[in-house]
């Protein structure tokens, strides 16, 4: 071993560049998203969007967890319902004043079941839309993560809890709302749910979400933890052998990106007006993942940004042609997943390097 | 100088086969131990039993008086045992820098990992210039020629410090250069570690060992020295088994 330590600094290449264009692109969507779009949006289409930066942030968990950690989760909408049923039930109670909300009435519940009770204070349920996923996710987590469930396995097991809730959602008519879910909500924190000016700030509320969540989505990629996820996700057996707990990294990624779909669920209610089975069952969930995978799965961004394109495309192609949107969908995905495994992300970054190829030569 | 690792009484059975058999394997602090035999002879299963990958039909298995029983992989990690691969698995997608750095990392604390990596740290930069890896720290470990991952493997090891290290099969087709200077790499590590290495090629093995442990059929043949080894007829019959007469001559030369 060498005797004296030279500090020989390490030659890495000149980063500065390219770490404040990331910074200044993050500004000008910010920019676009904060600003230009409220303006130049009318308040349906301003409310479009907001839903789909509902999905991006569940987007941006599923890039965490299946991009960097290579988890394959085909059941965020689990969490992403778990979340939202906690704010909708909040919203239901609060619009009930003391009285029951109104389905129950209807399917004959006389008395407030249990399960209700501490969602009628606001601080509670919002607690409940961060820590229900926490909890459920981590359980799970260590469950299956310890006993070394993965790939296709671990996909399966997270699908079938989609379809399980969605059983269960649906057999509790009185304590859940059934098929129909929870909607017709009035008043969120003092205001009138439709109005424009508590849209266009609920639209507001959900970009800023989104953007702090991906700054912290970013940092987790970019510290130790992100290196040790990615090495993870190529390498599990060997992490072992250098000193970690493969299951712990896998359980800590998947609670977080869990805790995301979380509090979309939570927003996506009082932008939408209805949470329901239908909207967090296995179909919209494997959307989800689609989307990510059109994005470009192994880049945060790509994640939101294939959430956000497939949710117009999806609004355009049902508006227009109602029919082709499954059959599209379907053959969108193949194509990406053969022919640019990277997303839409990639296809971006190859044209960039042939371009400059071309203007170099 | 007290035994480091003491196996007693190892045997594996997989789907009625006998693996390992009745092993009593024993290495000082501070050795540097070759182990060889044949294909099959049950070498690179023993160190999959000693890092926790494999569990042992019978036997135990202790480290530094501790036994290893029902201890995880990782957790063999934490009290000092590294091991490398035969085909060495390096991080890809991380560089040079990256990998080491993350051998480098697992005792910090966990809450600490969410923080970026700060320079190099004085662990990693002696693992990059006893490996030799300096210039290409900041390049992707998925670009390295075989060899270069072989020493980068090593240098995670060093990384880990470990007190027990294990190799398995460093030298396995690299070039004769590439052999030398693993050789080199393994005699200077061997100075403050302790070291097991698997090795088949008996030049290598002339070269660099001191004392040599001979499996055979998942029993210890024979322990020995290299010059030992070498004469013990049993041996030859065994390990060298098909090219008999190279050896003999060999031998004799």
């Amino acid at each position: 071993m060498t005797a004296v330590l030279e500090k020989k600094p390490v030659q890495v290449a000149p980063k500065e560049p390219r770490r404040w264009k990331g910074a200044a692109l993050f500004a000008a969507v910010a920019v676009v998203a904060l600003v230009v779009m409220p303006l130049v949006l009318e308040p349906f289409r301003l409310g479009l969007l907001a839903k789909y930066l509902c999905y991006a942030i569940v987007a941006l968990g599923i890039g965490l967890a299946w991009g960097q950690g290579g988890m394959l989760t085909l059941g965020q909408g689990v969490f992403f319902g778990l979340g939202g049923y906690a704010m909708g039930m909040y919203l239901k109670l609060n619009d009930a004043g003391g009285d029951l909300p109104d389905f129950m009435v209807w399917s004959g519940v006389e008395q407030l079941p249990a399960l209700w009770a501490p969602f009628r204070n606001p601080v509670l349920a919002l607690a409940m839309v961060v820590l229900v996923p926490l909890v459920v996710a981590a359980l799970l987590g260590t469950l299956v993560f310890r006993q070394r469930v993965r790939g296709a396995y671990f996909a399966i097991l997270t699908q079938a809890l989609a379809a399980a809730m969605v059983i269960l959602l649906v057999g509790q008519q009185g304590l859940t709302g059934g098929t129909n879910g929870l909607t017709n909500f009035f008043d969120f924190f003092g205001n009138d749910i439709s109005a424009e000016s508590t849209q266009r700030g609920l639209y507001l509320t959900v970009a800023i979400v989104l953007g702090v969540l991906y700054l912290a989505a970013w940092q987790l990629v970019r510290s130790r933890f992100g290196r040790l996820l990615l090495a993870v996700r190529d390498g599990e057996d060997r992490v072992r052998f250098l000193g970690y707990n493969p299951a712990t990294v896998k359980t800590i990624t998947f609670t977080i990106s869990a805790v995301m779909a979380g509090i979309a669920g939570a927003l996506f209610v009082p932008v939408v007006g209805i949470i329901s089975p239908a909207l967090l069952g296995v179909v919209p969930s494997l959307e989800l993942v689609v989307a990510v995978a059109v994005g470009g799965r192994f880049a945060l961004a790509g994640a939101v940004l294939g959430a956000v394109v497939m949710g117009y495309a999806k609004t355009y192609f049902s508006e227009e042609l109602p029919d082709a949107w499954l059959y599209l969908q379907g053959a969108l995905f193949i194509l990406v997943m053969t022919l640019a495994p990277k997303g839409i992300v990639g296809v971006a970054g190859a044209l960039r390097d042939r371009f400059r190829k071309e203007a170099a030569a | 100088m007290s035994a480091l690792l003491e196996v007693r009484d190892l045997s594996v059975v997989f789907d009625g086969f006998r693996a390992i058999d009745g092993v009593d394997f024993t290495v000082r602090e501070g050795e540097l131990r070759f182990l060889i035999g044949p294909n099959g002879a049950g070498k690179t299963t023993l160190i999959d039993i000693i890092t926790g990958l494999t569990r042992p039909t019978t036997g135990t298995v202790s480290f530094d008086g501790q036994s290893l029983a029902g201890k995880r992989e990782h957790e063999r990690v934490r009290l000092g045992i590294g091991r490398t691969f035969q085909t060495s698995v390096v991080f890809e997608e991380l560089t040079v820098l990256e990998n080491l750095d993350l051998a480098a990392s697992f005792r910090r604390p966990l809450l600490s990992l969410l923080a970026r990596r700060n320079g190099v740290s004085e662990t990693v930069q002696r693992a990059l210039e006893t490996t030799g890896l300096t210039e290409l720290a900041a390049r992707k470990a998925g670009v390295l020629s075989h060899g270069q991952r072989q020493w980068l493997e090593i240098g995670m090891l060093i990384a880990q410090g470990p007190r027990l290290l294990l190799l398995d099969e460093p030298v396995a087709g690299m070039s004769g250069d590439e052999r030398s200077r693993t050789g080199e790499l393994l005699t200077s590590i061997a100075k403050d570690h302790t070291v097991i290495v698997i090795e088949h090629d008996m030049e290598f093995l002339r070269r660099y060992a001191s004392q040599v442990t001979v499996l055979h059929e998942g029993k210890v043949l024979m322990e020995g020295s290299v010059e030992e080894v070498r004469a013990d007829p049993r041996v030859q019959e065994v390990y060298l088994g098909r090219a008999r007469e190279e050896a003999a001559h060999d031998v004799v030369s």
